[in-house]
């Protein structure tokens, strides 16, 4: 790789990442004023507030990297969908409160070994960021995975909807751990996260919480994936109109 | 109730609370106070908590829509601490002994209110400016004047919550001054919201001083400090002047500074749409209900699933002891 490609691709990486993290945290946005108890609205909130934090952290890194003008709102608001390159478990719509939580916490055992894989990059700056994101992440997957506890091990009903949730979600998660070429060539490089290696030890963690919260293991025979290459599921696209809204009815504006 | 308080007659006792309020003293949890003022403070600080709950949904409205990355982080951030207030003071509403669940209960059927600001519309981004710098702007003209109540709870409550409403009413102002700097197009946005929602934060203080049904006795046990129209007043000396560095003009065509009074003169509040909209008749009344009952509705499996577990886990723990 040249260094221009190079840095095309970690650019591009980085974009990855900071989708990943706008489209999860704002589906947790949505929940503002729509949680179960107040402490629990607020709780989810902050977890959104970590992660679109996160987001502007990636995006206004490939806006430097870019070096032509954009920021970090050029890559949040003026992409479509084919643009967006993010895992499609992020952006699932939020579902019932059962939903929400075992998405999170799936995303948050990936995310947790994620960014302490990525904490080793050669690359410093994305470094920088996953050392923020390993102690948020941290606290995100004890929250998460105490409420997988409490909803499997709760009421009948309670159980019920995190079941058909973890069912629902099971055939988005294979995606998180496949690898492109882009990722493939930023692995070799030291930059990126082999996200397949990833793997085994999400597998046990997430056994081990099923186990204990008494929710079965799916058995999916099905699997969706897209999201890296831009193909996503209905849902984004409504997400954005909503997302995007001001920059597209105003375009070009300071706000 | 103490000893030394059964040997003395009713009034007596009465008049020994009194004393403490007018020597400043601040009255505790455990100390006895009459049960008026109680059910007092319990109906004032209620309706304090649910305003701060309620007022989440048209700043929670743009969340999602907010037009950079920045403001809805701070918009996020300021969300959520609305709901801390609301916490808190639901926490110091319970010190006297009402439950939260009786309070929220109380707010669905209709027997408590909310800030009756939060039934307009948050229709553009330039709403979301104008309530923190108006709305906000109105409550901590309130708030400051609580830190001095005569319940400690609530009195320290807003010690803190004063805090984080003026970084909150800063960044409505900040908005409004990007706004009304902006084109043509967002100056017109953020007009047309002042425009909206100026008087009804005048409406925020309640009506006159000769009109307000809970405000002498209030006044005189110390849970408000300055009357409704004083609080108004200076709301409307501080706010007028911010209108006009940014280059907003408060729709009042009556509003003229008076240098005799060494305040501005307003015109008259339509106290006929102030009476309509807390009857029912805003945009949001029925939605901004609906909406809380909805969500807590949708709630109730998630607390059963959490009292299930925890009765489970110390069945649990209870056979391993045995």
């Amino acid at each position: 790789m040249t260094a221009t490609d190079s840095n095309e691709a970690v650019l591009q990486y980085a974009v990855r990442l900071g989708d990943d993290a706008l489209v999860l945290g704002h589906r947790l946005s949505e929940w503002c004023s729509n949680g179960p108890f107040l402490e629990e609205d607020l709780a989810l909130t902050n977890v959104a507030l970590d992660y679109i934090g996160r987001a502007r952290m990636f995006y206004s890194y490939a806006a430097e990297l870019s070096g032509d003008g954009r920021s970090e709102d050029s890559f949040a608001y003026l992409r479509d969908c084919r643009e967006f390159t993010n895992l499609l478990l992020h952006e699932l719509p939020r579902g019932d409160f059962a939903f929400t939580m075992a998405r999170q916490y799936l995303v948050d055992e990936y995310a947790l070994a994620f960014m302490q894989a990525l904490l080793e990059s050669e690359d410093e700056r994305l470094a920088g960021i996953a050392a923020k994101a390993v102690k948020e992440s941290k606290y995100h997957l004890r929250r998460s995975r105490d409420w997988m506890l409490r909803l499997g091990d709760g009421t009948a009903e309670s159980h019920c909807r995190l079941q058909t949730a973890v069912d629902d979600l099971w055939g988005y998660t294979p995606e998180l751990f496949e690898l492109d070429a882009l990722e493939t060539s930023l692995v070799a490089a030291g930059v990126a996260v082999d996200s397949a290696a990833l793997r085994p030890d999400w597998e046990a963690a997430v056994r081990a919480t099923l186990e204990e919260a008494t929710i079965e293991l799916p058995q999916a025979d099905w699997s969706v994936r897209g999201g890296r290459q831009g193909i996503h599921t209905e849902s984004l696209g409504h997400m954005l109109s909503d997302l995007q809204f001001m920059q597209r009815a105003y375009p070009g504006l300071e706000w | 109730m103490t000893k030394e308080h059964t040997e003395q007659s009713p009034a007596e006792v009465e008049q020994r609370f009194q004393t403490r309020i007018d020597a400043e003293e601040k009255i505790e949890p455990k100390d006895w106070m009459p049960e008026k003022y109680r059910q007092n403070l319990i109906r004032q600080i209620s309706q304090h908590a649910h305003s701060e709950v309620i007022g989440m949904q048209p700043e929670g409205n743009w969340i999602t829509r907010a037009p950079s990355l920045h403001r809805k982080c701070i918009l996020l951030a300021k969300v959520q601490d609305e709901g801390g207030h609301g916490l808190y003071l639901y926490s110091a509403a319970e010190t006297l002994g009402a439950s939260r669940e009786e309070m929220v209960e109380a707010l669905h059927a209709g027997r408590a209110k909310y800030a009756s600001i939060f039934n307009y519309p948050a229709l553009t981004w330039a709403d979301i400016g104008a309530i923190g710098w108006l709305v906000d702007g109105a409550a901590i003209v309130n708030q400051v004047s609580l830190q001095r109540t005569s319940y400690g709870p609530y009195a320290r409550g807003m010690v803190r919550i004063c805090k984080e409403e003026s970084f909150h009413q800063r960044q409505g102002y900040h908005i409004m001054m990007t706004l009304a700097g902006g084109t043509e197009e967002q100056k017109a946005m953020a007009q047309d919201s002042l425009n909206r929602f100026w008087w009804p934060s005048l409406m925020m203080f309640g009506p006159h001083d000769a009109e307000s049904a809970h405000s002498a006795q209030s006044m005189k046990w110390k849970i408000k400090r300055q009357s409704n129209d004083e609080l108004r007043q200076k709301f409307v000396d501080q706010t007028v002047k911010q209108a006009e560095v940014i280059g907003l003009t408060v729709p009042d065509p009556d509003l003229k500074w008076n240098e005799e009074r060494g305040h501005y003169d307003f015109g008259e509040i339509d106290w006929e749409e102030f009476n309509r909209v807390i009857a029912g008749d805003g945009l949001c009344n029925r939605q901004r209900l609906a909406h809380h009952v909805t969500a807590h509705e949708e709630g109730q499996w998630v607390r059963d699933a959490i009292t299930a577990y925890e009765d489970k886990k110390r069945q649990r723990a209870d056979r391993r002891a045995a």
